[in-house]
């Protein structure tokens, strides 16, 4: 971590801006005024049991839900106003699926070279070259290739990280992407995203994985019921939660020998 | 498999002796196969069937572009779209619904009879439109079961890297989408080949129509067996290559699942 650019200040323009978010889905109410800011190179993680609201936040600021009341706000640009091209927000924003959602017709190349030739506007060989270039750096070379149906679960998310870098976005989304892994999976996964961290990637993370949260987070978010009830760097949220329900989650997740 | 042939072949007996014991059978016999009227007509027919292959083809060549243009004007998403999506839906409900025999009358002797100035008089190019018409409303309601079997995933995972909602149904949805409706579309084309016979209706000399024709001539039956050896001899390989194609598809999604 000592390799990390220095996270912005948060008085700067923040790389990402959320501002009462409201979001509902019929007569659920899945986000209740959601504020919460991201300085640039700061990775926050989001905690919070299933049906909080991590995954609708993320998909909300990805633009593939649409909110209901709020703003949000990429690097000093409002994205949830009426006339934004969102296909040129998104290509600026980053999202990994739980579910990696690879295109399961194409080669592992052809996954991670699609949107840069469509989106970005590159010829053939320069986005196959950019994307070689990704594949090598995190051990997929030998994949290029293949089909995803053909690689391990691990192996696909990783494929699924390297599609989303490769549009080159200034905000990355991870949505619980080893919540789907086998255990034995998990770790190649995290140890991309740490290298992303010290890299110095903005990222926003839902995630049920607190090991890691402590470990990579410069602040986590715990997440109830639509609302952030806590936030703080992962010592303190760890170690002396203020909130009870973010001490009493804690505690099931360290029944749950998830910690 | 000895179980097979012999079950088949005593079935294929009792069948045999059955028919040929009836009371009618000599009469009948020589109605329907009599093999010097068989050889005879055989090249005569052949030749009009010629005039079917060329319907259902240059039919198909149309259906098959026009059908997935519909199932995609019908999947277009948001209020804008309404009028389109009704008028799709009109089309394909109206043309499934009236038998295929009405509309090529009343296109095969109406819009000749209308007398216009640039409307074509040739009851084949008639024929074929009708054909269109009614297979185009059948083919598009396979495409779209198709596109809605490709999971919503799929969609937001392109649409998250920027893609435009055409860019995602080109390269990420609809390849997905032709490959899983290939064999109900071959289907399709073969229920279209055998609909060519109603074109004879018209007066167009097709196999059927040239059957009736020798059948004026000398009150026998067999030039029918000549017209079914014909569509038979199309129609079967193509239900067998359907069949091959279905089984390779379901041997591949057992492979994937296992890997």
């Amino acid at each position: 971590m000592s390799s990390q650019p220095p996270v912005s200040d948060l008085s700067q323009t923040p790389a990402l801006g959320v501002e009462s978010v409201h979001k509902s889905f019929g007569e659920l109410e899945v986000l209740r005024g959601i504020d919460l800011s991201l300085a640039e190179h700061e990775v926050v993680c989001l905690i919070g049991a299933s049906g909080s609201g991590k995954s609708t936040l993320l998909r909300c600021v990805n633009l593939l839900e649409p909110i209901d009341a709020g703003r949000i706000v990429v690097a000093g640009e409002e994205i949830t106003g009426g006339r934004i091209d969102v296909n040129r927000v998104r290509r600026g924003i980053g999202i990994v699926f739980q579910a990696f959602n690879l295109f399961p017709h194409m080669t592992v190349l052809e996954n991670v070279t699609l949107a840069p030739r469509k989106a970005r506007g590159l010829s053939r060989s320069a986005a196959d070259a950019e994307a070689a270039t990704l594949l090598e750096r995190f051990g997929l070379a030998d994949k290029r290739g293949e089909y995803p149906d053909r690689l391990s679960g691990g192996q696909q998310q990783r494929v699924a990280i390297v599609r989303a870098l490769a549009m080159q976005p200034q905000l990355l989304l991870l949505d619980e992407v080893t919540s789907a892994l086998d255990p034995e999976l998990v770790a190649e996964v995290l140890d991309v995203i740490r290298e992303l961290a010290a890299g110095g990637m903005t990222m926003l993370i839902a995630t049920h994985e607190m090991g890691f949260a402590r470990d990579v987070a410069h602040r986590v978010c715990f997440l109830h019921e639509g609302r952030i009830l806590e936030e703080g760097p992962p010592e303190q949220l760890f170690g002396e939660p203020r909130e009870e329900r973010t001490r009493q989650f804690l505690q099931r997740i360290v029944a749950a020998g998830r910690m | 498999m000895a179980i097979a042939v012999a079950s088949t072949v005593v079935v294929v007996a009792i069948l045999v002796v059955g028919v040929t014991r009836s009371p009618g059978w000599d009469e009948f016999k020589a109605y329907f196969f009599d093999w010097g009227y068989y050889r005879e007509s055989f090249p005569e027919i052949l030749d009009a069937f010629w005039v079917n292959v060329k319907l259902f083809c240059v039919a198909e060549a149309i259906i098959l572009p026009a059908a997935l243009l519909l199932a995609v004007l019908r999947s277009l998403p948001g209020p804008v779209f309404f009028p389109i999506r009704a008028l799709a839906i009109v089309y394909a409900d109206l043309f499934r619904g009236i038998p295929t025999i009405l509309v090529i009358f009343m296109l095969g002797f109406g819009m000749p009879a209308l007398g216009l100035d640039g409307v074509p008089t040739s009851q084949f190019f008639w024929a074929v439109v009708a054909l269109t018409l009614v297979y185009t409303a059948y083919v598009s309601e396979v495409y779209r079961a198709g596109i809605e079997s490709v999971h919503p995933s799929q969609d937001a995972a392109a649409r998250s890297l920027g893609l435009t909602h055409g860019q995602s149904l080109r390269h990420v949805v609809l390849p997905q989408a032709v490959r899983r409706v290939i064999p109900p579309l071959l289907n399709d084309f073969i229920g279209l080949q055998k609909d060519t016979a109603l074109v004879g209706a018209l007066g167009v000399v097709e196999a059927f129509r040239q059957t009736q024709i020798n059948q004026a001539a000398t009150f026998n039956g067999t030039y029918y067996l000549v017209a079914a050896t014909l569509f038979v001899a199309i129609t079967i390989p193509l239900a067998r290559f359907t069949d091959w194609l279905v089984a390779r598809d379901r041997r591949r999604q057992q492979a994937g699942r296992l890997a």
